[in-house]
């Protein structure tokens, strides 16, 4: 491999949705998972208020990031192998609100885990999201090792796995970094730098101001993107995705977003962050700033809005009510499938 | 059935289970054109080619958490970890990635790799080329673990493994490599994951052991038969899940548990055999079950003497035996 191959590719900041080619249709699709993640997350917080979830570990920020980037792939053939946060990413992928409730709740029949994780632990076979673990870093490796069956296979698959800023400390992220570099895989490791690990902020976390300057290290494209600027994330990720597809190997994307909330339920975040920053945050957050673009490009008129809303609205009314009827799991199921069950066993 | 050596076993269990199923890789360190450092997969490389046969980064890690992604979509990795020694950085991948990944998913994804663990002392090793794991892993549920002692049994389980939907630590001892011979059944020969396998009979005590020390005890048994003491040799051979009714049937015959391994004494796997043989066989019981282990030091120490001292042997066994039967 020659020195070429680790390149930094500039992000482009002047994005249309004309040079984008995208439609009006798909605009409003987009608006709408942005959207719709908000107000998923939303009721989870009101859920955890109620008494009614014990724990919420939020998307809020996040949004423009996941749903640029799961925009640009394949949602039925591609992989998503997500984190805590993938909210947005899991409904641009798939899933229905009331899948994330019945995580929330605990319930029986949370596709996920059947109970048996805290919430924010999404996975999904059916939609190819692989099943997720608490320790951070250790999802980049199974990423890799995805798109290295998918090259292997011929299956023409690609790989986003998500992970934060902090998590790029670990000692897996380099080794999938390195193994995705030295094979050339079709993987995008899409980093959503919110500036903090809990409360650790990134210039604790590394010593270098942006995480995509690392690609170089591994061979590999690194770029960094303003997540609150949704098309901007998704041209970067399809040019990711067509990097990955043409066998040019994988990309490090990283997309800068506000956090919104707390790290999750369980923090308090007015005992590390300055009020001046929290505001900051507000003023870049991926929602707001896409809902007022279309509004600038006329794609988006006020009765439009209210329309899509409302829609959410009973789409997340119906889901938590669904949710929260659904049977919780009984303690004999507990000791299943911890290995797996033959036929008639 | 043609001799084979262990070492030999195990590579007829990786070509066949390639040859058989092109979803089956193997990856790790040196394992490609140098066929690993102890040879185990020389002329796999040349049979199936670089992107089945890889020669992975010097990452522990890697090597295991890749092949619970590989599985994921759709391959069977056979991952080899260099020595049991340096498996450590995987653990993460192994116990809350690997183990968990059905329990944790509802039965909606599996995890059917075969991880390949050198391990083991006695080969002038010292304290990081000699280690025993089996006691880390055979804690976690949804790990099995399997420690085979002879050549049959090496490929057997081998090829089980590599048949089952989910992941297996494969425990090889290092000195068996090239030190036992035995008849091994050609073609599909599987020995299934879970049975023990009584290797002697005999009516005054049972000795349980596995890999390596599963030889020692039966030269043991042999040197107590002229002593006129019958020793029934039980061969664990998978730690986890554990055949309890093949050992308490044991010791109902025998009325005593004398357990081998050459890992340390302290939290070892003995003290599982020990504390089940104690709760469920209690009745059955003459004495109280006794371990023969590595003793109590970090590792194993180099020097030929101090080698000598930590590694359990057929004497060492035997005199344990004889005070056992004496109680």
């Amino acid at each position: 491999m020659s020195a070429k191959d680790a390149r930094a590719v500039r992000a482009r900041d002047e994005v249309t949705p004309a040079s984008l080619g995208l439609g009006e249709a798909q605009l409003l699709d987009m608006y709408y998972y942005l959207r719709l993640a908000r107000a998923v997350d939303e009721r989870m917080w009101a859920l955890q208020r109620s008494g009614k979830a014990a724990f919420v570990i939020s998307c809020q920020g996040h949004e423009g990031a996941q749903v640029g980037t799961l925009y640009a792939i394949d949602r039925e053939k591609d992989w998503l192998v997500p984190f805590y946060r993938s909210i947005a990413a899991v409904l641009v992928k798939g899933m229905p609100p009331v899948e994330i409730f019945l995580m929330q709740l605990g319930k029986a029949t949370d596709p996920s885990s059947g109970g048996r994780q805290m919430p924010g632990h999404y996975g999904h076979s059916r939609h190819k999201i692989l099943s997720t673990s608490s320790p951070v870093a250790t999802q980049t490796l199974h990423a890799a090792g995805i798109a290295y069956a998918a090259k292997l296979r011929g299956t023409g698959e690609v790989c986003v796995t998500e992970l934060g800023e902090g998590a790029t400390s670990e000692g897996d992220f380099h080794e999938a970094l390195n193994f995705a570099g030295i094979h050339r895989l079709p993987v995008i490791f899409l980093v959503e730098n919110n500036g903090y690990a809990i409360s650790v902020p990134q210039s604790k976390q590394m010593a270098v101001p942006a995480v995509a300057v690392r690609a170089a290290g591994y061979g590999m494209a690194g770029v960094t993107v303003d997540g609150s600027h949704v098309l901007r994330v998704y041209a970067a990720a399809r040019d990711a995705v067509e990097r990955a597809r043409r066998g040019e190997g994988p990309t490090l994307l990283e997309v800068m977003v506000p956090r919104l909330t707390a790290h999750s339920s369980d923090d308090r975040q007015e005992k590390y962050r300055s009020p001046e920053d929290i505001a900051r945050s507000r003023e870049r957050d991926p929602v707001a700033v896409f809902t007022a673009e279309l509004s600038a490009w006329g794609v988006l008129s006020e009765e439009r809005r209210q329309e899509i809303d409302a829609r959410i609205r009973r789409e997340v009314d119906a889901a938590t009510e669904l949710a929260e009827a659904a049977p919780l799991p009984d303690p004999a199921t507990a000791t299943r499938y911890v290995y797996a069950e033959g036929p008639g066993s | 059935m043609p001799e084979q050596r262990y070492l030999e076993a195990i590579r007829d269990a990786l070509y066949e289970e390639m040859a058989r199923d092109e979803r089956v890789v193997i990856l790790g360190e040196d394992v490609g054109p140098k066929g690993g450092v102890f040879g185990v997969t020389e002329g796999l490389y040349a049979a199936f080619g670089e992107a089945r046969v890889l020669d992975t980064p010097l990452a522990e890690s890697c090597i295991v958490g890749v092949s619970i992604g590989m599985a994921a979509n759709g391959l069977i990795p056979v991952p080899e970890i260099q020595f049991a020694d340096f498996i450590h950085p995987a653990f993460d991948q192994l116990v809350s990635e690997a183990a968990r990944m059905r329990y944790r998913s509802n039965n909606d994804f599996g995890c059917p790799i075969t991880v390949r663990v050198p391990y083991g002392g006695g080969v002038h090793g010292a304290l990081y080329h000699s280690q025993s794991v089996e006691a880390f892993y055979a804690h976690v549920p949804g790990l099995k673990v399997v420690a085979p002692s002879t050549p049959a049994d090496a490929k057997g389980l081998l090829k089980a493994a590599i048949r089952d939907p989910d992941p297996v630590l494969y425990l090889e001892h290092k000195k068996l490599y090239r030190l036992v011979r035995g008849d091994v059944p050609q073609g599909d020969h599987l020995v299934p994951i879970g049975p023990a396998e009584i290797r002697r009979p005999g009516r005054d005590l049972s000795i349980f052991a596995y890999g390596l020390m599963l030889q020692e005890a039966l030269q043991a048994a042999e040197l107590l038969s002229r002593e006129g003491v019958e020793a029934e040799v039980v061969d664990v051979r998978t730690l986890r899940p554990l055949d309890t009714a093949t050992l308490l049937e044991s010791v109902a015959r025998t009325n005593r548990a004398l357990i081998v391994h050459e890992d340390n004494r302290f939290g070892g796997f003995g003290a599982e055999l020990a504390a089940t043989i104690a709760e469920e066989g209690f009745r059955f019981l003459d004495a109280p079950p006794t371990r023969v282990c590595g003793p109590d030091v970090p590792g194993v120490p180099y020097s030929p003497p101090l080698e000598e001292w930590f590694m359990v042997n057929a004497e060492k066994i035997a005199s344990a035996a004889r005070r056992l039967v004496a109680y």
